[in-house]
C-alpha cells in the first residue's frame, strides 16, 4: 500500500489558501441530502457537528455520556493556543508553527502544523463570539500566560477551566443546531463498529447503553472525533470513560494506526498513592509558570523528609536542587512536558524522590507568592490548589504540591492525510483520535487548538470535497446486507463476552495491562522491555478471553460489559504502543528508548532512519500488523536537535 | 493521615424505570480514608462482581468535579456532606469509623431514574438548546479583541458560566427548579456584549422550556445555592428575573 498524504503543491504558506479556493463544493439544495454521522462530542466533535449542521447537512451525533457537554475536553484545564501576537511580543503564524513542528521533534507533517497555526486565529475569535469568558486584563484585552516549550505568552486561558469553557461554547453552537433539525443527538450511545459497503464508509453500528439494544446508521461520510486512548494505562489523567475503541474498529476495518507509541507522559500529576486509585488528577502544566520544581539536594534530607522528622520548608534554599532551572537554563520549569517528565525520573531513580512512595517532586509556589501575593496566584490558580488540597488533604498555599508523571494524551491514532481522511474513503478523524499535528509530543494548549481547527475550520472544507462527488448516492435504509451482518457481528462480539463467566472482574485485568504497560511502554523503554510487554499483554489478552466475569445480560444498561468492550480493545492498542515502541529504535519526544540517549541523558533522534510516520495495517486476528512508512519531508524547518538549554 | 475504616453503606437498587426500588445494605470493610468515595463504591463493586452478583450503576466520568457526570444524593445531601465539591471530589476521610452511609440518586420529576443511581439529566440539553446560545454560525465573526470587555464583567461571566450541569440544585430543591441551572446560563451570557443581543429573549425561551419540562417554581429557598458544588450564587436568579421582565415588557 502506498500513501497519498494529498498536501497541496506550492509554498507552504499557501497551501492552505490554494487548497481553499479550489477543492470542490456541495451546493445547498445537495446538503440537505446528504448526511454525515460524527462519532464524538468532544471539542473536535461537537464543532464538526455544530458547523456540518450550520452549512445544512444532515448530522447524527454520538456520545456515550448522558449529555454532549460532559465529553472528556471538559476537563482541560490550562489553555489554548493562538499566534494572535496581542501581547506583541514577536509571536507569529510562522513561530507557532515552528514551534509546534519542534516541540513535536521532528516527526509531524509541516503542511497540517501550518495550516492548524494559519486557523489559530480564527478559533479565538470565534469562541469569543459565543461567549467564551475568557480572562481579560483591566483594559477589557484578552490575556496571554505562557506553556511550555514557548518563549511567548500565546495562551488564552478561562481561569484553569479553558477545556470547560470551550466545551460549552461548542456545545452551545451544537444545541443550537439541535434546536434547529439538522443534528440529532444520540447520548449514551456507543458505536462498536464500522459499516464498509463498496469499500467505503458508509455508517456504523451502535449500542444504545440504556437499553442495551443495537442500531444501525446511515451516513455518506463518517467523522470520528472519539478522543485518545490514554487509558490503555489504566491509570491517566483521561475521564474514566475515555477509550480507543473507535480508533481500533476503524484499524480492524482497514485504516491505519499511526505512531501508536507516541503517548505523552504529564509532569505535572497528583502522585499515585494507593491500590483503590481509579485514575490520576493533572495539576494544570500552567502553574509551571509560577511554581519551581526541585527535589533535596542531600540525601540525609530526602530521608528525614520521608521519614517525617522534616517538611519541605524545613530545607534550606542551598540544599534545594531547582533540577529543571539547572539543567534548562533557558526554559528553566518552562521546558517540553517530555522533558520535565525524564529529569522527574531520573531524580527519582537516584534516590532523590520525595513523598511515601519517593516518587514525588516537589512544585513549590513560595517564590511567586512572595514575589506577587496570596491573592494574585489564588486569582490565577485558586480551583486548582483547592482540587489539590481535597485529594492530597494538604494545603499548597503553605507547603509545596507533590507531584510525578502520568500518562496523559496521546499524539498517536489514526493515520489520516490533509484532509483528515483515513485510508478508508470516507471515514475521517478528528482531534485526539488522529495522529495528525503533534509528532512524537505535544505541546501544552495545542489539543484544544487542534480539536477546534479541525471541526470548525478544516473538516468542514475538506468533507465537502469528499462529499462532492456522493451527492447522487441514496441514502440507504440500514436494511443492506453490509448493515445486517455488522449488526450480527457486533452482537455476536458481545455475547462472546458475556458467555465468558470467568472469575476476574474487568477492572483487576484492566489494571494488570495498565502495571505492563506502566512498566516497560512507559517513560524508558528497552527493546527487552518491550519484547517482555508484547509477550506479557499477549498473556493478558488470554487471561482476559477466558477468565473475565460479566454479571447480568446484554439487555438493559451494563456498565460491566461496556467497560469489559472497552479493555478488549485496549488490549489490541497496548500490543500495537508496544510494536511500534520496539520497531521505533530511536528517542525522540515522549518516546525514549534507553538504547538512543546522548551522554547527557537527552533523547537521541536517528533522523537517517526514523523520519517517518510508522502507520501499522491490520492483517487479521492473531496476525502482526505489517508497517507501512509515511516518509516526513521538511522543506521549511530545520531538523536540528531540540535545545532547551 | 491515612486510616482504613469500616462502613454499611445502604444503597438504592432499582432495575430499571419501571422496577420500583429498593435499599440493599452492603458492609464495607477497611477502606483508605485517602481514597474518593467513587473509589470506595468502585471497591464495592469490584466486591459484588467478584460474589457474582451485578454492580451498582452510578454515573461519572472525569473524576475531578468538572464534567459534571457524577450525582448521588448521600445521606441527605446531594454531592454529600463536603462543601463546594462534586460526589467525585468528597474523599473518606470525611466519614468515621462504623459509619452507615445512605446512598441514593437524584430524586426529582425533572431527572427519571434509569437504573440503580443513574438518572436521565436530558432536561438540561433541552432547556439549553432552547436558547442558551448566541446565534452565531463558524466563520465571520468578528476580532476577538474588537470589543473590550471590563475584567469585571468577564470574571463575573466566568463565575456564572463555571456551573457543571450536574442537578444538585434542582435535586436539592423542594419544588423541583432548575432556577439557579438556567439563571447561571442567562447571567453567563447576558453579562457579555456578545450574548446580550439576545439576552431577554434567551431567558423567555429557556423559562417557558424548563416550565414545560415539568420543573417546579422557584420560591427562593436558597437551597440550590448551599449545594451547588461550584458555588453558582442565587444573585444570578434576580439577573434572570431582570431579564425575563424584559422579555414580557417587549411582547
Ligand atoms: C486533565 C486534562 C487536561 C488537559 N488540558 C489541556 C489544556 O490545557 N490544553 C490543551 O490544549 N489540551 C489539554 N488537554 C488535552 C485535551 O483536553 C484533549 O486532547 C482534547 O480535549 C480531546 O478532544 P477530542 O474532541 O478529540 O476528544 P474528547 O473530548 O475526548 O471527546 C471524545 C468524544 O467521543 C465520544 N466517544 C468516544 N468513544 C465513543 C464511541 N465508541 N461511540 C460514541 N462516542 C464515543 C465521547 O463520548 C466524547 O464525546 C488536557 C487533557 C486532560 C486529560
Ligand atoms: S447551578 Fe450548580 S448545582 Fe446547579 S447544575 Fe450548575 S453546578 Fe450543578
Ligand atoms: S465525575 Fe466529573 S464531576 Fe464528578
Amino acid at each position: 500500500m502506498k500513501l497519498d498524504s494529498k498536501i497541496p503543491e506550492g509554498p507552504l504558506a499557501e497551501k492552505w489558501s490554494k487548497y481553499k479556493a479550489n477543492q470542490k463544493l456541495v451546493n445547498p439544495a445537495n446538503k440537505r441530502k446528504l448526511d454525515i454521522i460524527v462519532v464524538g462530542t468532544g471539542l473536535a466533535g461537537a464543532s464538526a457537528a455544530a458547523s456540518f449542521g450550520e452549512m445544512g447537512f444532515n448530522v447524527k451525533n454520538f456520545t456515550i455520556q448522558d449529555s454532549p457537554r460532559r465529553a472528556h475536553s471538559i476537563a482541560a484545564q490550562g489553555g489554548i493556543n493562538a499566534a494572535k501576537n496581542y501581547p506583541n511580543d514577536g509571536d507569529s503564524v510562522h513561530r507557532l508553527f515552528y514551534d509546534t513542528v519542534k516541540g513535536g521533534d521532528y516527526r509531524a507533517r509541516e503542511a497540517n502544523v501550518h495550516r492548524l497555526a494559519e486557523v489559530s486565529n480564527d478559533i479565538i475569535d470565534q469562541c469569543v463570539a459565543q461567549g467564551v469568558p475568557f480572562a481579560r486584563e483591566y483594559g477589557g484585552l484578552l490575556d496571554n500566560r505562557s506553556f511550555g516549550g514557548a518563549q511567548v505568552s500565546r495562551t488564552f486561558y478561562a481561569k484553569g477551566q479553558t477545556g470547560q469553557q470551550l466545551l460549552i461554547g461548542a456545545y452551545q453552537a451544537l444545541m443550537r443546531q439541535v434546536n434547529a433539525g439538522t443534528v440529532n443527538l444520540y447520548t449514551r450511545t456507543e458505536i462498536v463498529d464500522i459499516v464498509m459497503v463498496d469499500g467505503k464508509a458508509r455508517g456504523v453500528i451502535a449500542r444504545d447503553l440504556v437499553t442495551g439494544e443495537f442500531q444501525r446508521h446511515f451516513g455518506h461520510a463518517v467523522v470520528l472525533a472519539t478522543g485518545g486512548y490514554g487509558n490503555t494505562f489504566f491509570l491517566s489523567t483521561n475521564a474514566m470513560g475515555s477509550n480507543g475503541s473507535a480508533a481500533i474498529k476503524a484499524y480492524q476495518k482497514g485504516a491505519l494506526f499511526a505512531n501508536p507509541c507516541f503517548a505523552q507522559i504529564h509532569p505535572t500529576c497528583i502522585p499515585v498513592h494507593g491500590e483503590f486509585q481509579s485514575k490520576l488528577t493533572l495539576m494544570s502544566e500552567s502553574l509551571r509558570n509560577d511554581g519551581r520544581i526541585w527535589v533535596p539536594k542531600k540525601k540525609e534530607d530526602v530521608d528525614a523528609i520521608r521519614a517525617g522528622k522534616l517538611k519541605p520548608k524545613d530545607i534550606k534554599e542551598e540544599d534545594r536542587d531547582y533540577y529543571l532551572e539547572r539543567r534548562y537554563p533557558a526554559f528553566g520549569n518552562l521546558v517540553p512536558r517530555d522533558v520535565a517528565s525524564r529529569a522527574a525520573k531520573e531524580r527519582c531513580d537516584a534516590g532523590f524522590g520525595v513523598g511515601a512512595t519517593g516518587l514525588a517532586v516537589y512544585l513549590d509556589f513560595k517564590s511567586a507568592i512572595e514575589r506577587l501575593g496570596e491573592d494574585a496566584i489564588r486569582a490565577r490558580y485558586g480551583n486548582l490548589f483547592q482540587m489539590y488540597e481535597k485529594i492530597v488533604d494538604d494545603n499548597p498555599y503553605e507547603t509545596p504540591m507533590m507531584i510525578y508523571p502520568a500518562i496523559h494524551y496521546t499524539m498517536g491514532g489514526i493515520w489520516v492525510d490533509y484532509e483528515l481522511q483515513t485510508t478508508i474513503p470516507g471515514l475521517f478523524a478528528a482531534g485526539e483520535a488522529n495522529f495528525s499535528d503533534h509528532g512524537a509530543n505535544r505541546l501544552g494548549a495545542s489539543a484544544l487548538m487542534q480539536g477546534l481547527a479541525d471541526g470548525y475550520f478544516v473538516l468542514p472544507y475538506t468533507i465537502q470535497n469528499y462529499l462532492a462527488d456522493d451527492i447522487s448516492t441514496p441514502r440507504m435504509t440500514g436494511e443492506e446486507k453490509e448493515f445486517v451482518e455488522a449488526e450480527k457481528t457486533a452482537k455476536d462480539k458481545f455475547a462472546k463476552l458475556l458467555a465468558i463467566k470467568g472469575n476476574r472482574s474487568v477492572d483487576s485485568i484492566h489494571k494488570e495491562l495498565g502495571l505492563v504497560m506502566w512498566d516497560f511502554v512507559g517513560m524508558a523503554r528497552t527493546k527487552e522491555g518491550l519484547e517482555t510487554a508484547i509477550e506479557k499483554i499477549a498473556a493478558i489478552k488470554k487471561e482476559f478471553y477466558s477468565n473475565v466475569r460479566i454479571p447480568g445480560s446484554s439487555e438493559g444498561m451494563n456498565v460491566e460489559l461496556e467497560k469489559a468492550s472497552r479493555l478488549a480493545d485496549f488490549i489490541e492498542i497496548g500490543d500495537l504502543m508496544a510494536r511500534d515502541a520496539l520497531n521505533r529504535e530511536e528517542s525522540c519526544g515522549g518516546h525514549f528508548r534507553e538504547e538512543f540517549q546522548t551522554e547527557e541523558g537527552e533523547a537521541k533522534r536517528q533522523d537517517d532512519k526514523f523520519a517517518y510516520a510508522a502507520c501499522w495495517q491490520y492483517q487479521g486476528e492473531e496476525k502482526a500488523p505489517e508497517l507501512i512508512k509515511e516518509d516526513l519531508t521538511f522543506e521549511v524547518v530545520k531538523v536540528a536537535q531540540r535545545n532547551y538549554k | 493521615m491515612e486510616n482504613n475504616i469500616n462502613l454499611t453503606l445502604k444503597v438504592w437498587r432499582q432495575n430499571g424505570p419501571k422496577d420500583k426500588g429498593r435499599f440493599e445494605t452492603y458492609k464495607l470493610e477497611k477502606v483508605s480514608t485517602d481514597s474518593s468515595f467513587l473509589e470506595m463504591m468502585d471497591i464495592l463493586n469490584e466486591q459484588l462482581v467478584n460474589e457474582g452478583s451485578e454492580p451498582v450503576a452510578f454515573d461519572h466520568d472525569c473524576r475531578e468535579g468538572i464534567c459534571g457526570m457524577c450525582s448521588l444524593y448521600i445521606n441527605g445531601r446531594p454531592h454529600g456532606p463536603d462543601d463546594d465539591v462534586t460526589t467525585c471530589q468528597l474523599h473518606m476521610r470525611k466519614f468515621k469509623d462504623g459509619e452507615t452511609i445512605t446512598i441514593e440518586p437524584w430524586r426529582s420529576a425533572g431527572f427519571p431514574v434509569i437504573k440503580d443511581l443513574i438518572v436521565n439529566r436530558s432536561a438540561f440539553d433541552q432547556i439549553i438548546a432552547a436558547g442558551g446560545y448566541t446565534s452565531v454560525s463558524t466563520g465571520g465573526v468578528p476580532d476577538a479583541n474588537a470589543i473590550p470587555i471590563p475584567k469585571d464583567d468577564a470574571d463575573e461571566a466566568m463565575d456564572a458560566a463555571s456551573c457543571i450541569g450536574c442537578g444538585a440544585c434542582v435535586a436539592t430543591c423542594k419544588n423541583g427548579s432548575a432556577m439557579l441551572f438556567v439563571s447561571a446560563k442567562v447571567s453567563h451570557l447576558a453579562l457579555l456584549p456578545q450574548g446580550k443581543v439576545e439576552a431577554a429573549r434567551r431567558a423567555k425561551n429557556m423559562v417557558a422550556k424548563m416550565d414545560e419540562l415539568g420543573f417546579g417554581n422557584c420560591t427562593n429557598t436558597g437551597a440550590c445555592e448551599v449545594e451547588c458544588p461550584k458555588s453558582v450564587s442565587i444573585s444570578n436568579i434576580a439577573r434572570l428575573n431582570r431579564e425575563f421582565l424584559k422579555a414580557k415588557f417587549q411582547d
